[in-house]
């Protein structure tokens, strides 16, 4: 699972172990931290905030202080407003670009799943070819083309995510399509139409959203790197990435600068992984009894 | 068997052939007249012309795009405008490096992850199993970035251990080329032995409650004949896709790694072809990496045939 | 004649805590067996049957709790070392699974699954050890053994899989075999066979041999006793032929009737049992038969009937109102 691994694929299954384990009290904390963080990111003009871009050079690298409640960074700038700000760029890239992958891989999985043949062969072969490509390699060369930005940025993810819930989703249908309620569907001289909508998709769509939250997680490390990088959103854009990629300059003598942005970064991905593998063991339907 | 491994080659072909125009049409899509950016300050309207109409710049791109294709079927994947070097040599002189981050790392996760995976399945439910589920379930939120930071911050900068960045040939200097990739490595088992250890311990509780198990036990077979004969076989299946996924991804070269720890890897390679707009090496390599990428699915496949013979036969 | 039996269930119980509360498999069961001697266990799907062969067997699931004493050849199984038990497995006591298909190894060799037990608890060497697999193959009456040695089990028919389970079973001389419905996933034309195949090396090895099953047809013949079970509990225990010629639980009644016969006339209904088990994580004060049997009165829904002897002390029955008139069919 090195830098862009998009596809972590329904081969990851949740263990039998933790199926019984209901919503515990980590669940919790996960929700309430992603609901803290995305409430944070949505109000942010509304706190009390220094802006995120106002340099004080009198004051740089600041540590802790009443005026700066994290202190400040390399150019004077106040760190929580740098925080609060980023987490937009994170939850926004991190929520949107699924969102791309969950339509449209969702829905050629689904239907891939069903109609099987030779439609199918070709929906998992286009997957394999857009999978051979290494991902941020791709990423660089259409951020190169289309400039960067936030909208390109989620674009391409999106694409990226694709091949992975199209596996999902065509797991999940191969599964479902082979069960009673859809023979019964089909003796009763259902439509394909009618079948996907109204007895596939409700079922195929509970393990997908469980899988959308794993492929947030992901999505919001993925741009974490390319803005580390320099290559994600441009500045003035605070982002955590960037944060942490200019706070590596500082290590040896105000490692903070770094490593409270990676903290954020990583309870929320934390969190996502979290509440989204909980909730994919209980959506699977390989698991379900029918 | 045979049959079973011309299938799956027959497959490859048009995937291989798919990944070329793929490759080919992003790169023609970048922005930037290549024969601008070659010609730099001397660009002139009548060089640029010239220049253009030599490459074959101005022909429509199925033409282009065939034309690449033959040369690349012979061997000649192009040869960069900046360096002069062919895509090949530039390949051959940094392959080893990404080659060698890419052993490293994979060879380290097993070694932790799989015998990790094993005792939790034994043991499972156990404080040990709740413990390193726990530490895996979090090292995978940890980005490689940011594991990399970490780790230049403990040992380079604190402790002053082990140098930061550098490189060195293995044929140079092997103890001082080792010491060069224990950090990236490090930093690469880190992210994927959690992988592992999480895929192969699943697979193994879900085995270790079928009836052969039992059986095997009341055959009064010792445990770890058990564990390891009868429970390791079946549930390898999973862990044989991740980690030939692993291996055909690192082939393509760990990027972030290697810009953080300066390494002159495939990664670096192509990041810097996308911002020096080095086409020609960028399309050879990406085609390379992609057509990589791609046989290391196929060995994993007659991987699995040889693991799993209801498969080989065509039971499965 | 018959000094301490091979094997003595003595007052066992199994309880597995699950989410709606604790469920009894086993609630108090007696058993014994002498040594060469056939022992049937019928009842339907649920009645512990399967729980109790585990609980010899020494194969529970993890949550479950057993109490009581399972005496074989003089230990304590449910009480003695791990190591110890398992250098019993297969010399002294062997099982056979239900499913071939599934209770053996997918991935393995028919003869590594067989040489490896021979391996484990004889000290044979590959050569002998590979002879020894082929003559068990050829006495369980698989075809071309040798040839089924680099063979896999999904390449062999259900049958064949079975015979490769109990020439398993059989390999180290077991002085106790059990076989836990060893014909239900098989075609009803080679049940026959299998069974003769048990009875056959049952005999001849001079084997103790336990058959669980929910037929009462597979005992007839076959066994020298037969324990019938409900609901987790021993509810009528007797010699074969005593039991099939005269029958006292109703429930072994409803057993027999419950057999389709070709005898009688077509378009005869099937005389099923009504009703359905009981909740085995709702104990009830009474007979746990009782809301289905036809002959239940007062006391059978408040206490519940212990086992008490028939005309012989080797037959035994749990019920307040037993059948008098001779129900059975001679077996």
């Amino acid at each position: 699972m090195a830098t862009l691994e998009l596809t972590l694929g329904e081969d990851v299954q949740a263990q039998p172990a933790q199926r019984g384990r209901r919503l515990g009290p980590l669940f919790w904390a996960a929700i309430g931290w992603v609901v803290f963080v995305f409430a944070a990111a949505v109000f942010a003009d509304m706190l009390p905030l220094p802006s995120p871009t106002d340099m004080d050079m009198l004051a740089w690298r600041a540590p802790f202080s009443a005026e700066h409640w994290l202190g400040t960074d390399g150019l004077g700038r106040d760190e929580l407003s740098r925080l609060v700000y980023g987490a937009r760029v994170s939850l926004v890239v991190g929520l949107c670009a699924p969102v791309i992958g969950f339509v449209l891989g969702g829905g050629l999985g689904l239907l891939a799943g069903y109609f099987r043949g030779q439609f199918e062969t070709l929906v998992v072969g286009s997957m394999d070819v857009l999978l051979a490509f290494p991902p941020l390699i791709f990423a660089l060369a259409v951020t190169a083309f289309l400039g960067q930005s936030i909208m390109n940025l989620t674009c391409i993810l999106g694409v990226l995510s694709i091949p992975a819930f199209m596996r999902v989703a065509r797991a999940a249908t191969l599964t479902l399509a082979r069960r009673e309620f859809v023979i019964a569907a089909q003796a009763l001289g259902a439509t394909h139409a009618r079948i996907l909508i109204r007895e596939l998709l409700p079922n195929v769509a509970l393990p997908l959203l469980a899988y959308f939250l794993l492929v947030v997680a992901v999505i919001i490390l993925v741009e974490g790197s390319l803005a580390f990088l320099g290559l994600g959103v441009p500045p003035p854009i605070p982002s955590w990435g960037s944060m942490i990629g200019e706070g590596r300059e500082s290590l040896d003598v105000a490692p903070r600068l770094a490593f409270i942005p990676a903290i954020a970064m990583f309870l929320t991905v934390l969190s996502f992984n979290l509440v989204g593998d909980t909730l994919r063991a209980i959506t699977d339907p390989r698991q379900g009894a029918l | 068997m045979v049959f079973f491994i011309a299938r799956r080659l027959l497959y490859l072909v048009p995937v291989l052939i798919a990944v070329s125009l793929l490759t080919f049409s992003i790169a023609s899509l970048l922005p930037g007249d290549l024969a601008y950016v070659i010609l730099g300050d001397q660009a002139t309207p009548e060089k640029v012309a010239a220049l253009r109409a030599d490459m074959g710049l101005d022909q429509p791109i199925l033409w282009r795009y065939l034309g690449w294709l033959g040369h690349v079927l012979q061997g000649d994947f192009g040869r960069s405008f900046r360096t002069g070097q062919t895509v090949l040599q530039a390949v051959a002189e940094r392959l080893p490096i990404s080659i060698e981050l890419m052993l490293l790392a994979q060879l380290g996760a097993l070694a932790i992850g799989v015998p990790v995976a094993i005792i939790c399945a034994a043991r499972s439910g156990g404080p040990f199993d709740r413990f390193m589920t726990g530490t895996a379930f979090g090292m995978l939120s940890v980005p490689t970035f940011l594991s990399a930071i970490l780790l230049i911050y403990l040992f380079a900068v604190e402790l002053r251990v082990l140098p930061a960045t550098g490189y060195v040939p293995l044929a140079e200097d092997p103890l001082a080329n080792l010491r060069f990739f224990v950090l990236p490595s490090l930093t690469l088992v880190l992210a994927e032995w959690a992988g592992i250890m999480r895929v192969l311990r699943s697979d193994m509780i879900a085995t270790l409650q079928e009836d052969y198990i039992a059986l095997a036990k009341a055959k009064g077979l010792t445990p770890s004949r058990i564990l390891f004969v009868h429970a390791l076989k079946p549930s390898s299946l999973t862990l044989v896709t991740v980690t030939g996924i692993n291996i055909g991804r690192l082939i393509g070269g760990a990027v972030i790694v290697e810009t953080i720890f300066a390494l002159p890897g495939i990664g670096r390679l192509l990041v810097s072809a996308i911002s020096t707009r080095d086409l020609i090496i960028l399309q050879g390599v990406v085609l390379l990496v992609a057509a990589g990428f791609v046989i290391m699915n196929f060995i994993v496949d007659t991987l699995y045939a040889v693991l799993d013979p209801r498969i080989r036969h065509g039971h499965a | 004649m018959t000094g301490t039996p091979l094997l003595s269930v003595e007052r066992v119980a199994v309880d597995l805590p699950s989410a709606r509360g604790n469920l009894r498999a086993v609630d108090q069961v007696d058993l014994s067996l002498d040594a060469g001697r056939t022992l049937g266990i019928v009842g339907e799907s649920g009645c512990g049957k399967t729980m109790l062969s585990r609980a010899i067997l020494q194969l529970l699931p993890k949550k479950a709790r057993l109490s009581g004493r399972v005496m074989f050849d003089g230990q304590d199984l449910a009480h003695c070392n791990p190591e110890t038990l398992r250098k019993l497995r297969a010399r002294s006591l062997a099982v056979v699974f239900q499913d071939p298909m599934t209770s053996l190894n997918p991935v393995l060799t028919i003869g590594t699954q067989l040489i490896e037990t021979l391996q484990a608890h004889l000290e044979l060497d590959m050569i002998a050890a590979k002879k020894r697999s082929v003559d068990l193959l050829a006495a369980v009456g698989i075809p071309a053994p040798d040839q089924r040695l680099t063979q896999y089990p999904h390449q062999l028919s259900g049958g064949m899989r079975q015979r490769v389970a109990i020439a398993i079973a059989l390999s180290c001389e077991p002085k106790l075999l059990i076989a836990d419905e060893p014909t239900t996933a098989l075609d009803v034309t080679i049940q026959a066979q299998i069974l003769d195949l048990l009875a056959r090396e049952q005999k001849r090895r001079h084997m103790a041999m336990i058959i669980i099953t929910h037929d009462l047809g597979v005992v007839a013949g076959r066994t020298d006793e037969v324990a019938v079970m409900y609901a987790g509990r021993v509810v009528e225990r007797a010699p074969t032929q005593a039991l099939f010629k005269q029958m006292h639980m109703p429930y072994t009644e409803a057993l027999l009737a419950a057999i389709p016969k070709l005898e009688t006339p077509p378009h005869t209904p099937l005389p099923a049992i009504s009703g359905r088990p009981p909740d085995p994580t709702r104990p009830t004060k009474g007979c746990s038969f009782a809301p289905r049997c036809r002959y239940s009165a007062g006391r059978c829904e408040s206490e519940k009937p212990p086992l008490v002897p028939a005309e012989t002390s080797a037959h035994q029955f749990a019920c307040f109102h037993p059948i008098k008139i001779a129900a059975g069919v001679g077996a």
